[in-house]
């Protein structure tokens, strides 16, 4: 009777036996480096809208606070998309022929809201609100990166439920003064009265921060 | 279906006999601990509930799962899919996003206006909460925004939102069954309505449901004025016919009665049902519980007010009251007399067979207590009430009786009667129906109502119709009469268009639109304004101009924006109302004594319908679809009525006597023949439903009411007439041998356990303030335990526990829920669905046990072996958020834990559905998505669900969360403000819905809070508190104030 497998047979076997436990956990690794890879949380992807806005020429050339379009930041758990009428406050007057602004300017006319593209979007079965994080002192710089610095909009974190368990862990480490939420460079200062230095830890307190972990703080 | 007669007398009482003290039991299958009940009550659902029906063979299974495989793989290599956001081009002023807005409105509901504040998320009303400004509503427990100040509802008002986005709505204007269009109908409007000007609108009929609108109201009179011949009929199968001819009767004059249940220390209802439904009947149930709780706790000596009812369907207001009489509809009137004539009114004697099965010793007692069973030795503070199914005589002796004890004025007043036109509506119905057939009408528009199928059965309107040359229908459906008709316009809903309603006190609200006509519908008002020849004008114009003409003095602008904004016009309810009530009492004398042998002229009606010997039938709205209006509601459909508890269907309702005299069982098919026509319809046996009598629900057997309501159910109209269209004696019931299933919740997620529902009467209190013996011991320990931290060694020593006691140091929050105050009227269940985007799952679903209702009301008996009188008990159950969770433990996936506010979190994103939390839940509040039963396809449905709650999908399990939403919202405005949550702020839906304020939610931490000292009272008790769940939720238990000796 031929022999049916060849004798190298033997070493694959054996290397393969061996190598089950690498082959799983490599699987695992992959798995693992994957689901934080920008490919599945598109952290860092630069997403196309229809008029190629700049933050950093909007925040950090022209000095524009955050909350002259994103009205609700402070009310509502949406931080509110401008609507046409506030591009139009200035583009009426500036750059009021530019060709990138076509598209805001034929939807002022026509009525036609702009669809933009969502960069930060959570799954629908979680329930953030902007207006509480404004109002503990979180800057926007803490979730969205330095925006004054991004020509086109990406999202700056993976928005992966551990990242936002990091800093719910200890958000101490993340609390900024409440004057000072929309300011993109705040570093810890000496206090104007007591000279005493305003880290996070101090502000936490006074500002009544609390770690907040339980299920449904997010999920309902 | 196998047949099983579960019904064994002797075995029940057997078992009765052998206990001792009170016994409660839901059904006659409990009370016999049949093998069946104890199946049930094992599992954690009925049979086949958790089983795939359909048989997979090895090949499907195979296929199936290489399919899953394969999916599974992919979905996660994708992303998530991209969002778009779409801002608006000019924002409105007041829209935050991600904010609601709330707006006062009113809805006519059933022959009720209630003022309502509609929650609205970036234009789409998804919830509806009562507006505590209008007279019928009464106010909610608040400690939130002033004006924002919630009030209660009811079952109709919550599910009015569903209604609204029905997508088996009418869509478009049709011309014989084809698509047509407003300007075509316009002009065929105008070429017909000048044939009836030249005639002075000899030929042109209007029926409408009774209006409520004084703007329609003058438009319709506007109509008239210019159609001089022209006539308004007006009609509705649950009318108030009866209690307006009484008080005609009674008074000689039309005058619209108001009860002030506050000022009533004994009620009499004669087959009065003023807790379901009815004008003001959410105010009634406030002032009705105030006057029944005990408030011992703070030095008052308990005081309790003291319900006689006598009636035939039972109702949630026969099963709250001290004494109930359960008697054939007929034998009422008997009784009614029998009472004046006690009462020393000289009204006929009635004949004696009337009052079979009622004892002397019984309406004695009734008399004396109506004389003086007083609280505070008020003159006057008794009530008696008639309904409406009785005949006039009994509501003009009902006023007779009020007189002659000195409520009139006290705890009865009167005002003008709040409709535009008070007509009685059988004769309206009847007028037109004769110009019918006689061929003088030539123009029929029919404003709002459904006539084809619910006008009485010997009117035989469709037929009536065909001699009608141009019939125009308005409706929110293509329903039975939108079909014959050769118009149909479809009609705007409520909460989409411009109106004015006036409620039961006369005060007047603007409705206004949500959101612009999902369906373009058309108002009543656009309809009526083309006949006018005024095509072009808006709703809102009309409304508008209409008050415009009314005001005088003062900036019309200011006026409006405050009603609009209040939901209530100032100054608009009617004055109260002198009555002359000279000759009251011998003119009602007269009347009885008129009719020869002492039978009203009613009752000499109903016996000629049918043969002497038969049944009686007696006909009542439906608990939950009414009159057939809200048959396509599948919230509605679904509820479990209070006490059948069956969904999807109504039943011939009869006695367990009766049933077993012609070997009937549930589910049988019985044919009901009463004056030659005949309906089918399956049996339930109903515990306290008078012998030889069968009550058929209306409302359902709808052909045309769209996917939801058609074929659910049986058609009683099929067998109302005009003459009887209350009740109907000489009935023949007949065994089909056919069965039916019927779905009722009856046994679904029974617990097992100790004490499940306390009651006690008035005395027991008094004499045991602090440690009343209904409580049965161990009360208080279990009371006390999650009231405050400084008795947990306590607690430690009741309960010994594995696990050390967690300090809360937040908020810890809890509800209670007086079982006292409870009357099983079912808005929690709906507001809850509402507020939780809870799915439908359809009848077959609820057959094998898979409705998903979060809060559920269970239904108790107590007692009386003989089967007729017993007390009756509603519990809702909602999650109990237990301290030591038993669910929480077994789930494998930490899907279910604890929040460090005390609730019990459901998180559906890490619910894998192995279920094991639902099989070690003792209280069986949990509820599974066996299948997807949220509709993701149906683009208008979406628009309903509350944003702030996740839609739930297949193979999750979920529960009540005490709606966190809310919490999370409440404690983000208090922390916002920097500041505690104040008591009251955080209400959940069921608690703000509750007309009784049954239900109290708040912070257990807060030793002020309204919870806190609820729970302190002797009263208070856990459910299944021997098993040491340590439950949040816990109960008051029930009381009632029988009359010694009786």
């Amino acid at each position: 009777m031929p022999q049916v497998f060849h004798p190298s047979m033997n070493t694959i076997s054996r290397v393969s036996i061996f190598g089950a436990v690498f082959i799983a956990a490599g699987i695992g690794l992959v798995g693992y480096v994957l689901v934080r890879s920008p490919y599945m949380t598109e952290a860092g992807v630069v997403r196309t809208q229809p008029v190629p806005f700049s933050h950093k020429h909007h925040v950090a050339d022209d000095g524009i606070d955050c909350r002259y379009c994103h009205t609700s930041v402070e009310n509502s758990s949406f931080a509110g998309i401008p609507s046409t009428k506030i591009c139009m406050n200035c583009h009426s007057q500036l750059w009021a022929e530019s060709p990138m602004l076509q598209p805001v300017r034929d939807s002022f006319r026509t009525g036609e809201p702009l669809q933009w593209t969502r960069v930060h979007d959570l799954p629908d079965f979680v329930f953030f609100d902007h207006s509480i994080h404004v109002h503990k002192g979180i800057g926007c710089v803490t979730c969205h990166g330095q925006v004054d610095d991004m020509p086109l909009m990406w999202r700056e974190n993976t928005l992966l439920m551990e990242w936002c368990l990091d800093c719910h862990r200890n958000p101490e480490n993340n609390v900024q003064p409440r004057a000072q939420v929309f300011n993109m460079r705040w570093q810890p200062t000496a206090d104007d009265e007591n000279h005493a230095l305003l880290d996070s830890a101090k502000l936490a307190e006074q500002y009544g921060v609390k770690s907040k972990m339980s299920c449904s703080v997010c999920h309902r | 279906m196998p047949r099983k007669d579960t019904f064994e007398v002797a075995r029940i009482r057997r078992h009765l006999a052998g206990h001792t003290g009170k016994e409660y039991w839901r059904s006659l299958d409990e009370l016999a601990q049949t093998d069946e009940f104890q199946e049930l009550l094992h599992r954690e659902f009925p049979v086949g509930a958790s089983e795939w029906s359909d048989e997979p063979t090895r090949r499907q299974f195979l296929t199936l799962m290489a399919a899953s495989l394969a999916l599974a793989g992919l979905n996660g290599c994708s992303g998530q899919p991209e969002e778009k956001i779409v801002p608006y081009v000019r924002q409105p002023e007041q829209i935050v996003p991600g904010k609601p807005l709330y707006f006062a409105t009113a809805l006519a509901l059933a022959g009720d206006v209630l003022g309502v504040l509609v929650e609205s998320h970036m234009g789409r009303p998804t919830k509806i909460e009562g507006n505590s400004k209008h007279p019928a509503v009464p106010e909610s427990f608040w400690g939130g925004d002033e004006l924002l100040r919630p009030g209660a509802t009811d079952v109709f008002a919550q599910a009015a939102v569903l209604s609204l986005y029905d997508p088996d709505r009418s869509q478009t204007v049709m011309r014989r069954g084809q698509i047509s269009s407003w300007d075509a109908l316009l002009g065929e409007l105008n070429a017909r309505l000048q044939l009836p000007q030249a005639k002075q609108g000899a030929g042109l009929r209007i029926l409408t449901e009774s209006v409520l609108s004084p703007t329609l109201g003058n438009q319709l009179n506007a109509l008239l004025e210019s159609y001089p011949q022209a006539k308004w009929h007006q009609y509705e199968p649950v009318n108030r016919d009866n209690a307006h001819a009484g008080a005609r009767l009674a008074f000689g004059e039309d005058a619209n009665c108001l009860p002030h249940f506050d000022r009533a220390d004994v009620i009499l209802s004669l087959d009065c049902d003023f807790l379901s439904h009815g004008p003001g009947h959410l105010q009634h149930a406030r002032q009705f519980i105030r006057r029944r709780q005990v408030r011992h706790a703070d030095g008052h000596e308990a005081e309790m007010n003291r319900l006689y009812v006598v009636e035939s369907t039972p109702t949630i207001t026969g099963a709250i009251a001290d004494h109930r009489l359960p008697l054939r509809a007929s034998q009422i009137e008997a009784v009614a007399r029998a009472v004046a004539r006690r009462l020393g009114i000289e009204v006929a004697a009635p004949p004696a067979d009337r009052l079979d099965g009622v004892s002397a010793k019984w309406l004695d007692a009734l008399s004396d207590d109506l004389q003086n069973y007083r609280l505070e030795r008020d003159p006057g503070s008794c009530l008696v009430l008639a309904g409406p199914s009785q005949p006039p005589i009994v509501h003009a002796l009902a006023h007779a009786i009020n007189e002659r004890l000195g409520a009139v004025g006290t705890t009865i007043t009167f005002t003008e009667p709040p409709e535009i036109q008070r007509v009685s509506q059988s004769e309206s119905l009847a007028d037109l129906l004769s110009d019918m057939r006689a061929g003088v009408v030539e123009m029929l528009v029919i404003l709002g109502c459904n006539p084809v199928y619910w006008t009485p059965a010997d009117f035989e309107f469709a037929d009536a119709l065909s001699k009608v040359p141009f019939c125009l229908h308005s409706g929110l459906y293509q329903d039975e009469t939108a079909v014959v008709c050769d118009w149909h316009v479809p009609e705007s809903h409520p909460l989409e268009s411009w109106s004015d309603l006036r409620a039961f006190d006369g005060t007047v609200s603007i409705v206004q639109p949500m959101i612009a006509p999902l369906y373009s519908g058309i108002s009543p008002h656009q309809v009526l304004a083309a006949m006018l020849g005024q095509p072009g004008r808006t709703a809102y114009e009309i409304v508008r101009e209409y008050w415009q003409q009314q005001q005088t003095g003062g900036d019309f602008d200011d006026f409006w924006q405050q009603s609009l904004h209040d939901g209530v016009m100032a100054g608009t309810a009617f004055p109260t109302k002198q009555v002359s009530t000279d000759g009251l009492l011998d003119r009602v004398a007269e009347e009885t004594q008129s009719v020869g042998d002492g039978r009203s002229q009613a009752e000499l009606g109903n016996e000629n319908g049918g043969e002497s010997g038969g049944v009686e039938v007696v006909f009542q709205p439906d608990p939950t679809v009414f009159d057939g209006r809200y048959a396509n509601n599948g919230w509605l459909q679904e509820l479990p009525k209070p006490l059948t508890k069956l969904t999807w269907d109504n039943a011939a309702l009869l006695s367990h006597q009766t049933a077993a005299q012609f070997g009937l069982s549930d589910g049988d098919i019985v044919e009901i023949e009463l004056a030659e026509r005949k309906m089918h319809i399956p049996v339930w046996r109903l515990v306290g439903h008078p012998d030889r009598c069968v009550t058929v629900h209306l409302g359902y057997g709808r052909t045309h009411a769209g996917r939801v309501g058609n074929g659910a159910g049986f058609n009683a109209y099929r067998i109302r007439t005009s003459r009887s269209p209350w009740f109907a004696t000489g009935a023949k019931l007949r065994r089909t041998g056919n069965l039916y299933r019927l779905a009722s919740t009856q046994h679904h997620a029974l617990m097992d356990g100790r004490d499940l529902v306390r009651s006690g009467t008035l005395d027991e209190i008094r004499h045991h303030p602090d440690h009343p013996p209904l409580m049965k011991g161990g009360h208080a320990e279990s009371a006390h335990q999650d009231s405050g931290h400084n008795d947990s060694e306590h607690k430690g020593a009741e309960h010994p526990s594995m696990f050390p006691a967690w300090e809360y140091k937040g908020y810890k929050w809890g509800m209670s829920i007086d079982l006292n105050a409870c009357i099983g009227c079912n808005a929690c269940v709906i507001a809850c669905q509402a507020e939780n985007n809870i799915p439908v799952v359809g009848k077959s679903q609820v057959l094998v046990g898979r409705e998903m209702h979060w809060l559920r009301i269970d239904r108790y008996y107590a007692g009386d072996p003989k089967l007729i009188e017993p007390e009756t008990y509603h519990q809702p159950v909602p999650c109990m958020h237990c301290e030591n969770a038993p669910c929480e433990l077994v789930c494998p996936v930490a899907a279910t834990v604890h929040s460090d506010e005390g609730l019990n979190d459901m998180v559906y994103n890490r619910c894998v559905g192995t279920r094991y939390c639902s099989n070690n839940c003792p209280y069986k509040v949990r509820r599974f998505n066996f299948l997807d039963y949220a509709d993701y396809n149906t683009p208008v449905l979406k628009l309903l669900n509350n944003p702030d709650v996740t839609v739930r999908s297949r193979g999750v399990m979920e529960k009540c969360s005490y709606c966190v939403q809310r919490i999370s919202a409440g404690r983000i405005q208090a922390e916002k403000e920097d500041r505690q949550i104040r008591d009251g702020e955080v209400v959940t839906a069921c608690q703000a819905v509750c007309p009784t304020q049954a239900i109290v939610f708040g912070d257990l931490n807060d030793a002020h809070s309204q919870v806190t000292a609820i729970k302190h009272q002797p009263l208070n008790y856990d459910l299944l508190a021997e098993l040491n769940t340590r439950p949040r939720t816990s109960y008051l238990a029930a009381l009632r104030n029988p009359k010694p000796n009786l």
